[in-house]
């Protein structure tokens, strides 16, 4: 992965020190970010966190206070968003209800008075490219929503841009259609192999479409990474919490010193960090936050050496595949995830092992990885 | 047959149904409520219908059948010759050519200001819907407070205004003021229905590199057809009744219908003729009557239907 990134190190969309403030309420802050050429880009956060005031930004719908937009190498700060190489997808699909859907499709191009049959081209290509043809002479009103976002994204396509801009498309479709469109998405960025920018506040499509995912919170990116390293070295409290389902379990505690070695001690229990790659110094005292994800506690059989802890399952969740228990440990409720085939009764005794190698230690008080 | 069993259903039975109602909901059609309902309902349209009522006989009537005085009585020999008196031949001042020339003088002021206002107006909303410019709001609320000052307070400026611009008694005149004064509620209607529309199809036009006018006439304009029918509406009948305005900003050859019918049912010379006053009123307001009629059913329709997630 990081390899294929550093391959195509050419910057694609470059924001620099972007600020945008609407009277007194700051909503980007002095945002950084390159994204490169063919990146699938996510920007992910819950809502009012900026992510799509920043996408608009990028698409010129929106004026920045501060800082330039760079695309393709040409300052498009001020451009309006038909010069700039964009095409974007909203999430309510935006389109125009009066038109066929070849005619949303090339309205773009009418506008911009590309000839005839040029425009038919381009038109039959993205719709052979999105399996839209038979819906051509459709109004909106006569589609389906998965169908009318396919239709959403062939209006970006005909306009051969540089850089597709997605503003949560999926989330208007229900479930199994999100899956579908997902994957779909990702097909459509493997075989045309543009720079996409993604928003989302849904992880799993973060996780599953991205090159590299941008957390953002109050206007501020918190990590910029791939989704692994993101969703396995969490920089901050905040990313481990916001990714994952179910969430990190996190235990409040602090650092002690025992036989020589650095622990974490909390008022119930205390167990040794063997194994954790750690970036900055583990000091005894400090206040730290311990973070484990449920499928990086291990139960029963699967405890082999270190140390072995004792927890009482609580409630029992099965998924299908998955098993969850819900386990009431050192005064505190852990989520843990099992094969579906293991089951358990309320009540019962578990043995658990803690694998201190996927586990995160952040910061007590600047919430910040060690 | 089993007490136990009467919920159960036997495969070579049909169904049993549970004791108690079946089949349509029974309604009794006259029931407490409802004569109460339709009497009500049933009175209250008399009540409103009558003096159109005394009005039509009346107009269908010859004067020596109106001088007997009774006047819900229907007409004993109908005749349409007030009707055509009314139309093509009452005097008002030194004209007698009817109602007819107050008529086309409506349609001369109406038809213009109609097309100018909304014309105007529907630009206006639309930019300040969503071309969000500096002081729009500001723009906005001083015409807003615009249609909450009484007509009569500003008919003196306006009249200098006019005389200073060389249109006062003309017709274009009359023009002017009749947009104006629609400006303020047409554009309120139109801001508010531009703004009922997703933005992001606004925005979807922008990446498609629309600009102002092309957003305008061919993304907004096919979507506004129900306010439009609306402000039609508005203005027509709001315009085809003035009667401040034509009196004030017309000379008599300009007189629209409205001043031209008071001037012949307030005409003190002679005889009242009762059934000619009668039909010419019916005909002034025949105009805006047959556009409610007309239009009304194209009032609301769902055009911004498959924009967003239906």
């Amino acid at each position: 992965m990081h390899d294929n990134l550093s391959s195509r190190s050419r910057t694609s969309v470059s924001i620099r020190e972007l600020s945008l403030s609407f009277g007194a309420v700051t909503v980007l802050e002095n945002l950084n970010l390159d994204i490169y050429d063919g990146e699938f880009l996510v920007l992910l956060g819950s809502s009012g966190c900026g992510k799509s005031t920043l996408l608009n930004c990028i698409a010129g719908l929106l004026e920045p206070t501060e800082g330039q937009i760079i695309i393709k190498d040409r300052n498009v700060t001020w451009e309006e968003p038909k010069d700039r190489g964009i095409g974007m997808v909203f999430q309510s699909y935006a389109l125009y209800p009066q038109m066929t859907v070849e005619k949303n499709l090339s309205f773009g191009l009418r506008v911009a008075r590309v000839p005839r049959d040029e425009i038919d081209r381009r038109v039959k290509r993205a719709a052979a490219i999105l399996q839209i043809e038979p819906l051509l002479k459709r109004k909106p009103a006569e589609l389906s929503g998965g169908q009318r976002q396919r239709v959403a994204i062939g209006r970006a396509l005909v306009r051969d841009v540089d850089v597709f801009l997605f503003d949560e498309p999926l989330s208007n479709l229900d479930a199994k259609l999100r899956s579908e469109l997902r994957v779909e998405i990702k097909r459509l960025h493997q075989s045309l192999q543009n720079t996409m920018i993604y928003v989302t506040h849904d992880q799993i499509e973060a996780l599953t479409l991205a090159d590299r995912i941008a957390i953002m919170k109050s206007g501020v990116i918190q990590q910029l990474d791939d989704p692994i390293t993101i969703y396995n070295r969490p920089r901050n409290r905040f990313v481990a919490g916001f990714i994952g389902s179910p969430s990190m379990n996190f235990l409040s505690g602090e650092l002690a010193e025992a036989g020589g070695e650095v622990v974490f001690r909390t008022a119930d229990t205390q167990f040794s960090l063997a194994g954790y790659d750690h970036a900055q110094p583990l000091i005894p005292g400090r206040k730290v936050v311990l973070g484990l994800r449920p499928e990086h506690i291990k139960v029963d059989r699967d405890v082999v050496g270190g140390e072995v802890h004792e927890a009482i399952v609580d409630i029992e969740e099965p998924m299908g595949a998955d098993n969850l228990l819900w386990l009431k440990y050192a005064g505190q409720t852990m989520s843990v995830r099992i094969g579906g085939e293991r089951r358990y009764r309320v009540g019962s005794r578990v043995k658990l092992g803690f694998d201190m190698t996927m586990a995160s230690i952040f910061d007590g008080e600047t919430e910040e990885r060690l | 047959m089993d007490k136990s069993t009467i919920a159960t259903v036997h495969p070579d039975m049909p169904a049993r149904r549970y004791p108690g109602p079946q089949g349509k909901r029974p309604r009794k059609a006259l029931s407490g409520r409802n004569i109460m309902l339709y009497g009500a309902l049933g009175l209250a349209a008399l009540y409103y219908l009558l003096p159109l009522y005394v009005m039509v006989v009346t107009s269908l009537k010859g004067m020596p059948e109106i001088r007997v005085g009774n006047i819900f009585s229907p007409p004993l020999e109908i005749t349409f010759e007030p009707w055509v008196k009314a139309w093509a031949q009452a005097c008002t001042g030194l004209n007698c050519d009817g109602l007819s020339r107050g008529f086309w003088n409506s349609v001369k002021i109406m038809v213009p200001s109609v097309i100018v206002s909304i014309a105007i107006a529907s630009v206006n909303g639309y930019a300040l819907a969503n071309w969000r410019f500096k002081g729009a709001d500001l723009f906005f609320t001083i015409l807003i407070v615009g249609a909450f000052i009484p007509y009569q307070v500003m008919i003196y400026p306006i009249v200098i205004v006019l005389r200073e611009l060389g249109l006062y008694g003309t017709l274009t005149g009359l023009i002017v003021v009749h947009s104006i004064f629609g400006m303020p509620i047409l554009t309120l209607l139109f801001r508010n229905y531009f703004v009922s529309l997703p933005e992001e199809l606004f925005k979807a036009a922008r990446i498609d590199g629309a600009g102002f006018w092309q957003i305008y006439f061919r993304i907004m304009l096919p979507m506004a057809l129900p306010i439009f029918v609306v402000a039609m509406i508005l203005q027509v009948t709001g315009i085809w009744n003035d009667f401040l305005f034509g009196v004030v900003f017309t000379r008599p050859e300009n007189y629209p219908m409205t001043v031209q019918l008071n001037n012949i049912v307030n005409s003190v010379q002679g005889v009242k003729e009762y059934n000619v006053n009668m039909a010419a009123t019916l005909l002034t307001g025949a105009v805006p009557l047959f556009v409610y009629f007309v239009s009304g059913r194209l009032f609301v329709r769902g055009i911004a239907a498959g924009a967003v997630k239906g």
